[in-house]
């Protein structure tokens, strides 16, 4: 083990200073303030879990779980992810009465990262579960929702692509037959490769349709126009409803009036096997990695209780660094007193404060560099001497 | 907000026949676009921007978003692991991945030592054999490590073979064929579809004439 250096942390691991706090605070609050707004409560959960249970759960890779010990020797995990807590907990006792419940969170999460260790393995994320019903009103009312939220957060350019679990899915089972032989060509759509996509397609004893199928899927991405050309080739059953659903949601999306954020992409899959139906990923212009994402799961049967869900999480971070740098304005006050004044100064802080003007009471002599402090703040007051020397 | 979409080329081997490609696809490059020495090269009447990098770093430029789209050897690809689309094979600057060494030799049981520039690559292909074996990381000239006995094997790309054959080396597995792909940021590829969609239909077009 190489030694440790003084202000060294653990790896991926960052302070949040002031001046960012401020501005990640704000942002925070703009969003949860929406969420409040449409009626979502914020819960908290533990930032630890048990691996048993939450960890295996959970979609995260295992690789990227941070995992400790506790004193029986049970494998603990911190919380990589706020859904499959919160799934734990609605399956435990939220949904007791079988109503539709609207939760809220904003949370640390860790993942350990496997490439360029600097990457924050410690991040913050704010989203919704909206769980307990299967409506489609319910995928729209969330996607709405994030889309207000990041407006309200004053994020101009960014953009959700809709896709749905179960389409290509079905396309695959309806065209190679057995469930097996569809996750070789999920895996590809799934770490991106289409050029190992279509190399695939073409190796495998198909009719020529087929193939163009299964090619035809990848072109699958665009507005509402592509359903037509998605429901071209699929067949009945699930593959259609999975389009039906979508269009219901066009629908939906066009009522809230927000559809401008809105594309369709039926390449889009997930992490194997996690979502089930509706899933969206949103992107901002200015970072190169989605800065959200979300979709309907099934997860909370795995804590034995039969309900399907829908959500979102959006990563702070990634959000901040989309809303660029807007130099924070500091808008506090600081009075400088000395001890003859001082309580002519504690009155005038009193008075500031309670009208809800930031103010700084500071001993004049505490400070040595009087320009270098007086520059960080909007307004001064010296209440300083014996006399009124402003 | 900026429509110049921004392309990272390979410099060296790939990067003429990349841009031969381009010019095909009716792409026009500048002339002095093949012998510049600048890193970011400007085609306004194209609305292009090109950056120049060391070929294993362009999935890397694209995997941050700071280009939109990459041309990229799948050796780069397998060995970096990037999260990105890997849309077209360009079929171009074919050549292979292979394990070589010294004639009649074989691994050395005690400590069975591989040479690469693709440690992750040469990694999986030994774990995936059911062998453990050591990597060690080289930058360039990788045929010299058997000469000198660093070790008895090597993982390295081979176009033409002389290298290898020059200096006394022979190849033992073919790993995986290589040809150059155009690969594309998920943010672009879905926040400029249209652009891309185009210039990839466009290279699409002159990479498959030679297939029929």
């Amino acid at each position: 083990m190489s030694q440790l250096f003084m202000f060294e942390k653990p790896l991926g691991m960052r302070d949040t200073l002031p001046e960012l706090y401020e501005k990640k605070d704000r942002v925070r609050l703009s969003m949860a303030e929406t969420f409040k707004l449409w009626g979502y409560q914020f819960i908290e959960t533990p930032t630890l879990e048990y691996y048993e249970t939450v960890g295996a759960a959970s979609a995260i890779n295992d690789a990227q779980l941070f995992k400790l010990l506790d004193k029986e020797g049970h494998t603990l995990v911190l919380r990589p992810e706020m859904t499959t807590p919160i799934a734990r907990v609605a399956a435990s006792k939220l949904l007791q009465d079988d109503l539709p419940v609207r939760l809220a969170y904003s949370a640390n999460v860790f993942r350990a990262q496997q490439r360029e260790g600097g990457r924050p393995a410690e991040f913050e994320q704010i989203g919704v579960e909206y769980l307990n019903e299967d409506t489609i009103s319910c995928d729209g009312e969330v996607i709405a929702l994030l889309i207000s939220s990041l407006k309200k957060a004053g994020l101009e350019q960014f953009q959700i692509s809709i896709g749905h679990a179960g389409f290509a899915q079905e396309l695959f089972v309806q065209i190679l037959g057995t469930n097996g032989r569809a996750t070789a060509l999920r895996k590809f759509l799934y770490e991106k490769n289409y050029v190992g996509y279509r190399e695939h397609v073409q190796s495998l004893n198909l009719s020529s349709i087929d193939k163009q199928r299964l090619l035809k899927l990848l072109q699958l991405r665009g507005g509402e126009e592509i359903m037509s050309s998605a429901a071209d080739i699929i067949e009945n059953g699930e593959g259609k409803k999975a389009i039906s659903e979508l269009e219901e949601l066009w629908n939906i999306v066009k009522d809230y009036g927000v559809e401008d954020h809105v594309k369709f992409d039926f390449s889009i899959v997930s992490h194997m096997s996690y979502y089930s139906g509706i899933l969206f990923e949103v992107y901002a212009g200015k970072v190169g990695f989605p800065i959200g994402n979300g979709g309907r799961y099934s997860l909370i049967e795995k804590f034995g209780k039969k309900a399907s869900a829908t959500g979102f999480a959006v990563r702070l971070d990634m959000l901040l660094e989309a809303l660029g740098g807007s130099q924070s304005e500091t808008d506090c006050h600081c009075i400088f007193f000395s001890q003859e004044r001082r309580s002519e100064a504690f009155q005038l802080a009193k008075e500031m404060r309670e009208q809800g003007q930031k103010s700084i009471l500071q001993d004049i002599s505490g400070v040595n560099n009087l320009d270098a402090f007086t520059k960080k703040f909007a307004k001064t007051t010296f209440l300083i001497g014996g006399r009124n020397n402003e | 907000m900026n429509d110049i979409l921004t392309i990272a080329m390979p410099k060296g081997r790939i990067f003429e026949e990349a841009a031969a490609l381009l010019r095909k696809a009716g792409y026009k490059l500048p002339p002095e676009f093949d012998d510049s020495r600048k890193l970011i090269i400007d085609v306004p009447e194209e609305n292009l921007r090109f950056i120049l990098s060391k070929p294993m770093d362009v999935a890397t430029y694209v995997e941050h978003g700071v280009a939109d789209i990459g041309i990229a050897g799948k050796d780069v690809l397998l060995e970096e692991e990037r999260d990105v689309y890997e849309l077209l094979d360009l079929k171009i600057s074919g050549c292979y991945l292979a394990v070589a060494g010294l004639p009649d030799t074989k691994m050395n049981d005690v400590a069975p030592r591989v040479a690469t520039k693709y440690p992750n690559v040469a990694e999986a292909y030994f774990r995936e054999q059911g062998e453990q074996v050591e990597i060690i990381k080289l930058n360039g000239s990788i045929e010299l490590a058997p000469l000198i006995g660093l070790s008895d094997r090597i993982v390295d790309i081979v176009s033409t073979g002389r290298t290898m054959r020059e200096n006394g080396l022979v190849e033992y597995e073919r790993i995986v064929d290589v040809t150059s792909r155009l690969i594309v940021n998920p943010v672009s590829y879905r926040m400029r579809d249209t652009q891309i969609d185009e210039l990839v239909s466009r290279l699409h077009e002159v990479v498959s004439v030679g297939e029929l």
